[in-house]
């Protein structure tokens, strides 16, 4: 049995949908590597070929997008991704403290990701949430005004 | 709308996010009156309320509006730019949560103006959540005929536009007009030089203009109250209303929506409830991180708008305020934002690439306790070497704050290195230290 990966007949409509929206099709790549990295978990090699493949782009254009762009992952990460804030406004409220002692907690640093899979962290750019600093985002959710100990009872609460 | 002023972008009125709850406060009523009007005649109104944009350069919009080519049968495309990655601004994203039909009104006035047949709005990946918010809004007007093809039928006249929510994926400098043009095509986000500018030859080579979310969702209040009522609104020179971020040592922080005449002190203690632990104000970061800092002590009686903050050496940028108590270590700071820069660094051009890792390496070796005095001047002299000499304005972002922060706290980086190397015991002659004056620091 091949494993080769590819995108259901669906997920082919909506990209082709996606092209319709621009007047040309190749803007639709970011999109299609937003949707490729929510299918796979991560634009691995074999993943990007797939997007060139559908978007009729050469392999090499949608490597360099994709590294391009830092929420594009290009290794695998954990079930939940935590992104700590460490910039300025973030800092002035113990935003490194928050990072650093995360970091120890769960033994991993910058861009790892636990053995079991189950979190990775990452030091961030500003958020765009400065009003609720320190902030940390786990996946796609914002959760600010966080102290050490709130970030510690939300993972607990995880699934 | 029924606006009360300063409330014009975020109007006090509950579930104004929702469209019904926009429709039955007077919502798309601008562009209904907007339609009996030339697009010339709106663009004379844009102009004529003194509006400039909010994402950080203060470009006067009406004027940018009539750089569009009229009368050409070529498409044209307006970027509405909702990148906000500037450190210390979170405004655009209130829009987003509070007010998306404003911005979706805004949009359709700029696009009758303009001649505009599509506009994208670029949001930052990061803000999953509110571009979940803002393409929930624009489905609902798409239902209701608000936009797209359905617009002749609902508003009748010939105009229309379709709006396309475009989302980012994580890299500061697409903020950057022409960076996010290429972005927005499929490529990756290098910024390019100007001319041609983006009016001639912007995205997929038409006319194109980019503006920012609160500039655009700002029009409809112009157009509702009328360009003289807003022009008399706050400073003369920079009138209206802004999203005042207010976050760092601050009670209070969060987005404050008040005229152009406010005084800072009364943002920081009136509104922002002061500073924690009753602390003073050692600095003050009046616009995103790339703005120059005001010192303690020179905050009373500023005015937060970007004429009266140009005679304090800094401007407005994005009205994300960032305050610093008397604890707060500077050199450490300016170390955060430069390393930000420098990471954000695209490396087309050598004086940003190189400069912006030079400037951390010896702002590291200040904090390190491990820099002398001639690495200050090293560091003035290398911001010196990056401003003005780049494809973008990064270069300059990464360069004001160490300007500003040099000139403004020199005593406390003064403190933090060891004296200039004098290599005095070379320079003996007869006794006498012949060169010692001209090498140590005047
Ligand atoms: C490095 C850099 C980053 C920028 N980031 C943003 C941004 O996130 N949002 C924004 O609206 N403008 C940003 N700008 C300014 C834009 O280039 C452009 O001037 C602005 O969007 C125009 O809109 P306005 O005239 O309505 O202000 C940035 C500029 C530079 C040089
Ligand atoms: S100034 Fe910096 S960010 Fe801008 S184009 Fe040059 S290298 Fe890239
Ligand atoms: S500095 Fe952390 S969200 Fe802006």
């Amino acid at each position: 049995m091949e494993h080769t990966l590819s995108f259901m007949p669906e997920e082919r409509a909506e990209i082709e949908r996606l092209k319709s929206l621009y007047p040309h099709p190749k803007a639709a790549l970011m999109p299609v590597l937003w949707m490729a990295q929510k299918k796979w978990g991560w634009l691995s090699e074999d993943v990007m070929r797939v997007v060139a493949d559908v978007m009729q782009l050469p392999y090499a254009h949608v490597l360099g997008v994709a590294r391009f762009y830092t929420m594009y992952f290009k290794k695998p990460m954990g079930k939940y991704h935590i992104q700590v804030c460490t910039n300025v406004s973030c800092m002035l409220r113990g935003g490194e403290e928050l990072y650093e002692r995360l970091c120890q907690k769960l033994g991993i640093s910058h861009g790892e990701h636990t053995p079991d899979g189950r979190y990775s962290i990452e030091e961030v750019e500003c958020m765009g949430a400065c009003g609720g600093a320190p902030m940390i985002a786990i996946n796609e959710d914002f959760y600010e005004n966080v102290t050490f100990e709130d970030v510690q009872r939300i993972l607990e609460t995880l699934p | 709308m029924n606006y009360t002023v300063p409330h014009l972008v975020l109007p006090k009125i509950e579930r104004l996010h929702e469209l019904d709850v926009y429709l039955a406060n007077g919502g798309y009523q601008a562009y209904r009156k907007v339609l009996e009007l030339s697009p010339e005649q709106v663009i004379e109104e844009v102009k004529r309320s003194g509006l400039r944009g909010r994402g950080g350069a203060c470009f006067p919009t009406g004027l940018k509006w009539s750089f569009m080519p009229k009368g050409s049968d070529k498409p044209k495309y307006l970027a509405v730019n909702g990148d906000e990655s500037e450190p210390g601004s979170f405004k655009d994203r209130q829009i987003f949560e509070f007010n998306p039909h404003q911005l979706i009104e805004g949009i359709l006035i700029a696009g009758y103006a303009m001649g505009i047949t599509k506009a994208f709005i670029y949001i930052r990946g990061e803000y999953h959540k509110w571009i979940r918010l803002m393409e929930r809004a624009l489905a609902d007007a798409y239902a209701r005929g608000l936009v797209g093809p359905k617009m002749t039928e609902t508003f009748g006249g010939s105009y229309w536009l379709d709006i396309v929510v475009h989302k980012g994926a994580g890299a500061y400098i697409c903020g950057e007009e022409t960076a996010l043009m290429s972005s927005l095509e499929g490529d990756r986000g290098y910024p390019r030089f100007k001319p041609p500018f983006p009016a001639q030859k912007g995205l997929w080579g038409m006319p194109t203009t980019i503006n920012n979310v609160e500039t655009l969702a700002t029009v409809p209040a112009i157009i509702t109250l009328g360009a003289e009522r807003y022009a008399s609104i706050g400073a003369a020179g920079h009138p209206g209303t802004l999203l005042y971020g207010l976050s760092g040592h601050i009670n209070k922080p969060g987005i404050y929506e008040l005229p152009t005449d406010t005084l800072l002190v009364d943002l920081i203690y009136k509104y922002g409830g002061g500073i924690p632990g009753g602390k003073k104000v050692k600095a003050v970061i009046p616009g995103g991180s790339s703005m120059p800092p005001l010192r303690g002590d020179e905050i009373d009686g500023v005015v937060m708008n970007n004429e009266d903050l140009k005679k304090y050496g800094t401007y407005i940028g994005t009205a994300g305020i960032i305050v610093m108590d008397e604890d707060t270590d500077i050199p450490r700071v300016l170390l955060r934002i430069t390393r930000f820069y420098h990471h954000e660094s695209c490396g087309q051009c050598t004086p940003c690439r190189e400069g912006c890792g030079w400037m951390e390496k010896i702002l590291r070796r200040i904090v390190d306790g491990d820099a002398t005095t001639e690495d200050l001047d090293l560091l003035m002299s290398v911001a010196g070497q990056i401003e003005g000499n780049t494809i973008c304005a990064l270069g300059d972002a990464a360069a004001w704050p160490v300007q500003g922060f040099l000139r403004k706290f020199w005593d406390e980086f003064a403190a933090r290195v060891k004296p200039r190397r004098t290599f005095v015991p070379l320079n003996v002659v007869h006794g006498r230290r012949a060169t010692r004056a001209t090498l140590l620091p005047s």
